[in-house]
């Protein structure tokens, strides 16, 4: 997702670059097709810029109505239901709980199968074994969303995990930890293959085993590309919608117990949406104000998994 | 920084005989067996992941496809599970791939083109790339209110498959352009100096030099950006999915429905019968991501192919 794109810009080397004296004064079609190009590229920054304006006018609305410290410090959630309470401290919760979840077993699965894929399997097995990884990966999510209610839940929650619902923060967490995995899987992977092959070799030479290799080499050495690949993982837990909506329910409740049915930030936003809500109410209001939370909680997150990048770059690039 | 981050990590075992500080343990059959028991692990990690997924298929192919006949795949949602038909979302969803790969294929080959190609390693350009990579962080369900706000309230596009698809594009965008990016980037020097060598200027370097060697890298990109517009659902309900739809949508008029939207309708429903049919349109939906992903897969083998510098 980020990788590249942060790359330093590649220096222009042909004899026509900006800086050569053999460049010719450009045509007008090419400055015209210049101009287009560079519009296109302009449209980023139009969405970022637009997304930030209506995710603040709309928030600024609703802070006329609602105070900014009820809001972030209350722990009561009733948006449908008289009288309206506007703590979003539990959607908040629930949001993390889930998300922490998912990391439990995204964290294990990932990384154990980015360590194999880097450093035990043979070019041929990696060449099978990764396509399927992005199968996982490309599933849509309101599918893992139906796999937890009709499967999860029922058939593997229920049996062992006593007073787990249709509905649980638990079954939602799975099915995220699933979605993550091979996010955390194939960034760790690069981290992993990026760690010079001098400094496994150095450690084989002073007669370290295989696996004090890997765990004592290989993982310091791509600490940092681990991290920034879990907490991208996480802002992907954190904004994911559509599995669960169908997973964890919509009971905006502060609870820590993983088998109660909760709202996420994203469910409350669909909640409403569905809704025939009118577009000037509080409730919609609330809507965009969880929105611009979220969006900061996500870019707060991106903006660390980049700084991590950024610190792995400097190191071996 | 590399002696920093290279310090082993692990506790040290205290051995008698050796200071408390050193690292090393004498018993090598134990520190093989720590070994394969850790190979075991990551075997175990990728075999229950793959489980997973077998698992999850089996699931709803085993679920869904009683309910799979023609008339399913004909017919037009209903009260009575067994009736129901999803040929509207299977046309919103075409209709939705074709519109987001109509507006994000010109405008993200041009981004990429100007920004591998043109963009000079200035802090403005610097800052186009760095906003173009936090917008592929950003959740969708983001898009999906920045879409009701613009397309549809701003400028009056109203809930139709239209608005839908524009923020959907918004969406795949930045995916798309970094797939370009990378894909332009893989096309050696030697090729555009060649063709500057022969008089080219910079736009005919980028569109017969670099752009057809990087056609099918660009390609791959654009079909997997389609198969995550088509599987995706959260921003397309703040932007008007609508809940039942017994016609075949229009894009510029009424309501329109997609694969995930009714998958999630019917999944929302207690009813046994629709979680049948939930299913039934899940195999549809993944046999259409199927084959999109085949495709790219069948271009990226072509392109290794190809590359052969």
């Amino acid at each position: 997702m980020t990788d590249g794109s942060s790359k330093r810009l590649r220096q222009p080397k042909s004899p026509m670059s900006p800086q050569s004296p053999f460049r010719r004064r450009r045509s007008r079609t090419e400055r015209i097709i210049e101009a287009f190009l560079a519009l296109a590229a302009l449209v980023g920054v139009v969405t970022t810029v637009g997304i930030i304006v209506v995710l603040v006018v709309e928030t600024v609305q609703f802070f006329s109505r609602v105070s900014p410290v009820e809001y972030l410090t209350g722990t009561e959630w009733s948006a449908l239901i008289q009288p309206n309470k506007w703590g979003v401290i539990p959607l908040v919760v629930s949001t993390l709980m889930i998300a922490t979840i998912a990391l439990a077993i995204g964290i294990p699965l990932g990384l154990l199968a980015a360590i194999y894929l880097a450093e035990y399997a043979s070019t041929r097995t990696r060449t099978a074994v990764k396509p399927l990884l992005e199968l996982i990966a490309g599933i849509p999510t309101i599918v893992l969303g139906f796999f937890a209610i009709n499967f999860l839940a029922p058939n593997i929650l229920k049996p062992l995990v006593p007073g787990v619902g249709t509905f649980s923060a638990l079954a939602a967490g799975i099915v995220v930890g699933i979605l993550v995995t091979p996010l955390i899987a194939s960034l760790s992977e690069d981290a992993m293959r990026a760690v010079p092959r001098s400094l496994r070799e150095g450690a084989f030479a002073m007669g370290a085993t295989k696996f004090e290799v890997v765990r004592r080499v290989v993982l310091p050495a791509a600490l940092s590309g681990i991290m920034a690949s879990v907490i991208l993982a996480m802002s992907r837990a954190v904004g994911e919608t559509m599995a669960v909506v169908l997973a964890a329910g919509t009971a905006p409740i502060l609870t820590f117990d993983p088998r109660e049915s909760v709202q996420t930030m994203t469910a409350f936003i669909v909640q409403i949406s569905l809704g025939d809500t009118p577009a000037d109410s509080i409730q919609f209001k609330a809507l965009f104000a969880v929105g611009a939370t979220l969006f900061l909680i996500t870019l707060g997150l991106n903006l660390l998994s980049n700084w991590f990048v950024a610190r792995f770059r400097n190191v071996y690039e | 920084m590399t002696a920093a981050t290279a310090r082993p990590t692990g506790a040290p075992t205290p051995i008698p005989g050796l200071p408390a500080t050193a690292r090393f343990e004498p018993n090598l059959m134990r520190r093989k067996l720590n070994g394969t028991i850790f190979y075991g692990l990551c075997l175990a990690a990728v075999g229950l992941t793959m489980l997973t997924l077998v698992i999850l298929l089996v699931d709803v192919v085993s679920r869904g496809a009683p309910m799979l006949r023609p008339e399913f795949l004909t017919g037009v949602p209903s009260r009575f599970p067994e009736r129901a038909g999803i040929l509207p979302a299977i046309v919103g969803s075409l209709e939705m791939g074709l519109l987001v790969a109509a507006f994000t294929f010109p405008t993200g080959v041009a981004a990429a083109v100007f920004l591998e190609e043109y963009a000079r390693d200035s802090w403005w350009n610097r800052a186009l790339r760095t906003n173009i990579a936090n917008l592929a962080g950003v959740p969708s369900i983001i898009y999906g209110i920045f879409g009701l706000a613009l397309f549809v309230r701003a400028l009056g596009l109203g809930f139709t498959l239209l608005a839908g698809a524009l923020t959907m594009s918004l969406l795949i965008l930045p995916v798309v352009i970094i797939a370009s990016m990378e894909a332009i980037r893989a096309v050696p020097d030697s090729q555009r100096e060649a063709a500057y060598a022969l008089g080219a200027t910079r736009w005919q370097v980028a569109s017969g030099a670099v752009l057809p060697t990087a056609a099918p890298g660009i390609l791959t990109g654009i079909i997997l950006a389609m198969a995550r517009a088509i599987g995706e659902a959260a921003p397309l309900i703040l932007v008007g999915a609508v809940v039942f739809v017994t016609y075949l949508p229009s894009p510029i008029e009424g309501g329109y429905t997609v694969l995930p939207i009714q998958i999630f309708q019917w999944a929302s429903r207690p009813q046994e019968g629709f979680q049948m049919i939930s299913a039934s349109a899940i195999i549809v939906l993944l046999a259409v991501l199927f084959v999109l992903n085949a495709v790219a897969l069948v271009l990226r083998a072509r392109l290794a192919r190809h590359i052969a510098w």
